[in-house]
């Protein structure tokens, strides 16, 4: 029997699956991860940071790690080479504890690792919001320097701004100190009635995992889906991260996919991965001397402008910022004056009225183009 | 849950973009309402936290 004929007979079927891991191996099937990254592989805007109480990644792409309100304990996050051995992994997500640790959290002190959300236009196959309403299943491999239990916040956004936004907080335990651990979690569809996720680009699905958390966002019983409440965030969270100096955390292989059951990960190559990851963020030059270069004649007025494609469609206009500097002839330094899904565009004074000008991205002059959820 | 701190926003010339500083970063925004920057900016305009300066 052909490997297609054994897929077309075997279906969607969680049993079946794993009869097909057994046949094939664990790619059988592309497209069940609905997280992008998930290895780590990609780490378009570095690969170490001290975190901060902002929400966009500073790393890895699509993850971002966040405290709010530590009084003396501070992160650094990285990609890492660390990984569960015989996994098929390169890389994790560390974040590891620095200055005072805190062994006593405050009610409002929270450390947490985001990631970036899931549009609504990718999940509608969930079905929230029916009867039909699909459960899912997160997998991840975890490694911690402080064992007890870990929440996991599943979060519906229901629209741009939230105005109604509900989850359901669910946990996982690190038995052993630094040592890696498989976990599953597994989520319930919303089946509420008016609780759709909204077919556009917004973040209607995102996911929350808990490294500490105060007594404000663990204090409501969150673990059936409902209104959000921050007392919900983190609840059943234990493990306190940031109580133990220099703890590490590690995280790999997250996968999510509908059904009750984990799968195999779904390993993707880098370039795949990469190409989801531009959809909401990607930089232009800052790799390389004169990583790309522009060059056109100015017949008229003192300034000059010139489109440019993004690499893969982005999920909206993005915001451009431009770094560092850029090596120019005839012109001054670039300023970004438009952006859409597809393109963006940048304007530069002439230093004459006509001629030719050039412009080079180099090690230093760059643009990062961002549209993350 | 996460709140972005935004200062020194300006419309660009041809009002084709928000200049503003975001978390410490000069970044230029499109007026694309699914933008997550914009949306916040909307967000805190209609909550009276932010004014947005008109093109120089």
């Amino acid at each position: 029997m052909t490997r297609a004929r054994d897929i077309a007979n075997l279906g969607n079927n969680t049993t079946n699956l794993e009869t097909l891991d057994a046949l094939y191996g664990d790619n059988v099937l592309t497209g069940r991860n609905l997280i992008i990254n998930g290895s780590f592989t990609v780490a378009q805007r570095g690969t170490s940071a001290t975190v901060t109480t902002g929400s966009a990644p500073l790393t890895v792409d699509r993850f971002s790690t966040t405290i709010a309100n530590l009084d003396q304990a501070s992160l650094t996050e990285s990609q890492d080479s660390a990984v569960p051995s015989g996994q098929g992994f390169a890389n994790s997500f560390k974040v590891v504890v620095g200055g005072t640790a805190e062994t006593t959290l405050d009610g409002d002190e929270t450390v947490y690792i985001r990631y970036q959300g899931i549009e609504g236009q990718d999940a509608q196959h969930l079905a929230f919001g029916t009867s039909s309403a699909k459960k899912t299943t997160l997998s991840f491999w975890v490694r911690s320097g402080v064992t007890g239990n870990y929440a996991v916040l599943m979060y519906t956004n229901n629209g741009i701004g939230g105005a109604s936004p509900r989850s359901q907080t669910l946990t996982y335990t690190v038995n052993s100190a630094d040592t890696w651990e498989y976990k599953t979690i597994t989520f319930d569809g919303d089946g509420a009635s008016g609780n759709a996720l909204s077919n556009d680009t917004s973040a209607e699905l995102q996911l929350y995992f808990s490294l500490a958390a105060g007594s404000n966002s663990t204090a409501t019983d969150g673990t059936s889906w409902g209104a959000y409440a921050q007392g919900k965030f983190a609840y059943g969270q234990t493990a306190n991260l940031i109580g133990t100096a220099s703890a590490a955390f590690y995280i790999t292989g997250v996968q999510l996919e509908v059904g009750d059951t984990a799968t195999p990960f779904e390993h993707r190559s880098y370039g795949d991965e990469l190409a989801k990851c531009q959809r909401y963020y990607y930089e232009s030059g800052g790799t390389a001397t004169n990583d790309w270069g522009q060059k056109g004649y100015q017949i008229a007025s003192n300034y000059i402008a010139n489109t440019l494609s993004h690499p893969v469609a982005m999920r909206a206009a993005p915001s451009v910022t431009k770094a560092g500097t850029f090596v120019t002839s005839a012109i001054a330094q670039p300023t970004p004056l438009g952006s859409s899904t597809t393109s963006w565009y940048w304007q530069a004074q002439k230093d004459g009225s006509s001629g030719a000008w050039t412009m080079y991205s180099n090690s230093s002059g760059k643009f990062t183009l961002e549209s993350e959820l | 849950m996460d709140e972005m701190t935004i200062t020194l926003a300006q419309y660009t010339e041809l009002n084709s973009m928000i200049k503003a500083t975001i978390d410490g970063t000069e970044m230029f925004i499109p007026l694309d309402p699914a933008n997550s920057h914009y949306a916040e900016i909307l967000r805190q305009v209609e909550a009276g936290e932010l004014t947005i300066a008109d093109a120089d």
